[in-house]
């Protein structure tokens, strides 16, 4: 990685880099076994592991000071447009680690495992309540994941009954992980086009629907953070042509409580409990993404299925038709310990309030930063609004421009260039769990970035300059990218 | 480089000349801002009309590149794999994409013209 310019505070060296031989943290117990003989030759490494060698208070500095580096909801607004980063209620983290079920281990056989297959039962049994959906599996460790099982048992569905449908239809307007789960289920992604103002273009639906459609992927509300005016006729169309409809859950928070995606028409659906329900966003770790189906579809998903017989609640693999295993045990139970909490928490009658004030507050921004953007939508959008850059800034200033400016004020910058049918794009979508005075604050903070971008452009186009490290070359990064550390190598300061 | 006003263009702004080489235009290459990425079809593919030939990945996103016209791929870029930036820097020259034997002459004819495809601009920026 390059930095284009200078440098305002320190980065936190690699450990590596601070690593000096035979510096210890950690002193060994004498072994109180009998020695082993070593391993067999062959099942040695050939070159001893390259660690960093260090003293404890360099390691406890070290992360602490990388924890202090670090950017999150906890801390800041983060208004990423179709990611929901809404609040994450501590009292989720509480229960998530609770040695109760934190120390599970996931091979106690199911009758001293009552307790968490109860959840997972209820778990699965609340959010087809929520999706209008008659059978859910929690097993997909991601989003992505959940769209593969979706697709693997829609083909499962079209090969039982003796029908050789291969192609998936896909929104121009949709996340790329969709074409990409086609892709890696063996089947083929075609594109159906947009309309101007983001609805699918049901011309071009109707000309690319045959036997050859196994599913319509479709995301509810759409990328541009509308609802599909005519989704019963389109669902109509689809399962007219004998295919399956999806639902990607990735705007799931626009319709908590307020409507089911099986009354409109969905057979399959998978949720993202990291936005819906409010568990951690990765960095990369444990994920859940809880597939729905309608009851035709139940047989085809993945083992082991909970069930509850005589007040026992148990794992089966004994499932004819299913399409087989998808994630080792029963997921990422910790995740879905946590959604289970925070359904737990809103209860029946809190559910709509989500997606209500997701809706105001989206609306909210829209109507404030309305005067300053001349493109501004006028019609009300769902949880998230799409705002176009063209010709709210001064010369030469681009929307990337204004959102690292943002950083400098100490806001996370609003999904940009996405979706691509909006020139200059800039997606907000502040959730529902953000103040009025925070949501202010942030219209506020563009207001002045507007003026800087015609008074003093250099302002937006040096940005950022309060962050540990100034603006990247991301082009260089991608045309030359450097992947591997190399000992000796030093971070860029 | 090519003379801009020798060649057909496409709604999805790519230019064809009448030898079948084909790349994006000068707008288009602007619009999607640095190109970090590009995929070429190899040489037999066969190419149909505003189906996707090639790919083109830049810092915003990635894009499909639709033939212009039927034909069969007979050469792909290979400077430009190496070099994506040349897709930015000379998009009517160094920076084609791939080269089609067109099947059908008469279908460059349907293709706009260069002040059809500035007017087009004027209407549908984007």
């Amino acid at each position: 990685m390059t930095l284009s310019s200078g440098d305002s505070k320190i980065i936190e060296p690699l450990l590596f880099e601070k690593s000096v031989p035979d510096r210890q943290g950690f002193t060994w117990p004498e072994l109180d076994v009998p020695a082993s003989a070593p391993l067999p030759s062959n099942l040695r490494r050939r070159q001893a592991p390259d660690w960093p060698e260090l003293a404890e208070l360099q390691v406890v500095r070290h992360f602490t000071r990388l924890s202090q580096l670090n950017y999150s909801l906890d801390t800041h607004f983060y208004p990423l447009g179709s990611c929901t980063m809404k609040y994450n209620p501590k009292a989720n983290e509480r229960a998530a680690s609770w040695p109760e079920f934190a120390e599970l281990h996931p091979l106690r056989p199911d009758h001293l495992s009552q307790g968490i297959l109860e959840i997972l039962f209820n778990l699965e049994k609340w959010l087809g309540d929520i999706c209008g959906m008659d059978a859910v599996t929690l097993q997909p460790s991601a989003g992505a994941q959940g769209e593969l099982t979706g697709i693997l048992v829609a083909r499962a569905y079209h090969e039982s009954r003796g029908q050789n449908r291969h192609v998936v239809l896909i929104p121009d307007s949709a996340h790329g992980t969709n074409p990409a789960s086609v892709a890696v289920a063996g089947l083929t992604a075609v594109t159906v086009k947009s309309t101007a103002d983001g609805c699918l273009d049901i011309d071009d639906l109707k000309s690319k629907l045959s036997s050859d459609v196994a599913v319509l992927m479709m995301t509810v509300p759409n990328t541009l953070g509308l609802f599909e005016p005519k989704i019963l006729e389109i669902a109509r169309l689809v399962h007219d042509s004998g295919a399956l409809f999806y639902m990607d859950g990735a705007n799931l928070n626009a319709l908590v409580g307020l409507v089911k995606p099986g009354d409109l028409g969905f057979d399959i659906i998978h949720v993202n409990v990291h936005k819906t329900f409010s568990t951690p966003h990765g960095g990369g770790g444990p994920g859940a993404g809880p597939v729905g189906v309608k009851k035709f579809l139940a047989d085809f998903l993945p083992i082991p299925r909970i069930s509850l017989k005589d007040g026992l609640y148990s794992l089966s693999e004994e499932s004819p038709k299913t399409i087989g295993r998808v994630r080792s045990f029963q997921g990422n139970t910790g995740i879905l310990i946590r959604a289970y909490c925070y359904l737990r928490l809103q209860g029946a009658q809190g559910l709509a309030s989500i997606s209500e004030n997701a809706i105001l507050a989206a609306n909210y921004v829209r109507v404030t930063l309305a005067p300053l953007f001349p493109k501004m939508p006028v019609t009300p959008c769902m949880h998230e609004v799409v705002v176009s850059g063209d010709g709210a800034y001064g010369p030469g200033v681009k929307t990337l421009d204004v959102a690292k400016r943002l950083l400098d004020y100490g806001f996370y910058a609003p999904t940009i260039y996405f979706p691509l049918i909006v020139p200059e794009a800039l997606m907000i979508e502040p959730t529902e769990t953000e103040t009025r005075e925070t949501l202010d604050l942030f219209c506020e903070t563009i207001r002045t970035i507007l003026d800087e971008s015609r008074r003093d452009p250099s302002l937006l186009k040096n940005a950022p300059t309060t962050t540990p490290v100034r603006r990247l070359d991301e082009v260089k990064a991608a045309r030359e990218p450097n992947l591997r550390h190399t000992r000796g190598e030093t971070s860029p300061r | 480089m090519r003379n801009p006003d020798t060649l057909r263009f496409a709604k999805t702004h790519e230019w064809i000349d009448s030898d079948g080489t084909v790349g994006i235009s000068q707008h288009a290459q602007e619009a999607i801002t640095d190109v970090v990425f590009v995929e070429v079809p190899k040489p037999g593919k066969a190419a149909q009309q505003g189906q996707s030939c090639a790919a083109v990945e830049s810092v915003k996103a990635a894009f499909d590149i639709y033939a212009p016209v039927n034909g069969t791929v007979s050469a792909g870029n290979a400077a430009v794999s190496q070099n994506p930036a040349l897709v930015n820097k000379d998009p009517y020259g160094d920076g084609w994409l791939f080269k089609l034997d067109i099947s059908d002459k008469a279908q460059l004819n349907q293709l706009m013209t260069h002040s059809q495809y500035q007017d087009f601009l004027k209407t549908n920026p984007h």
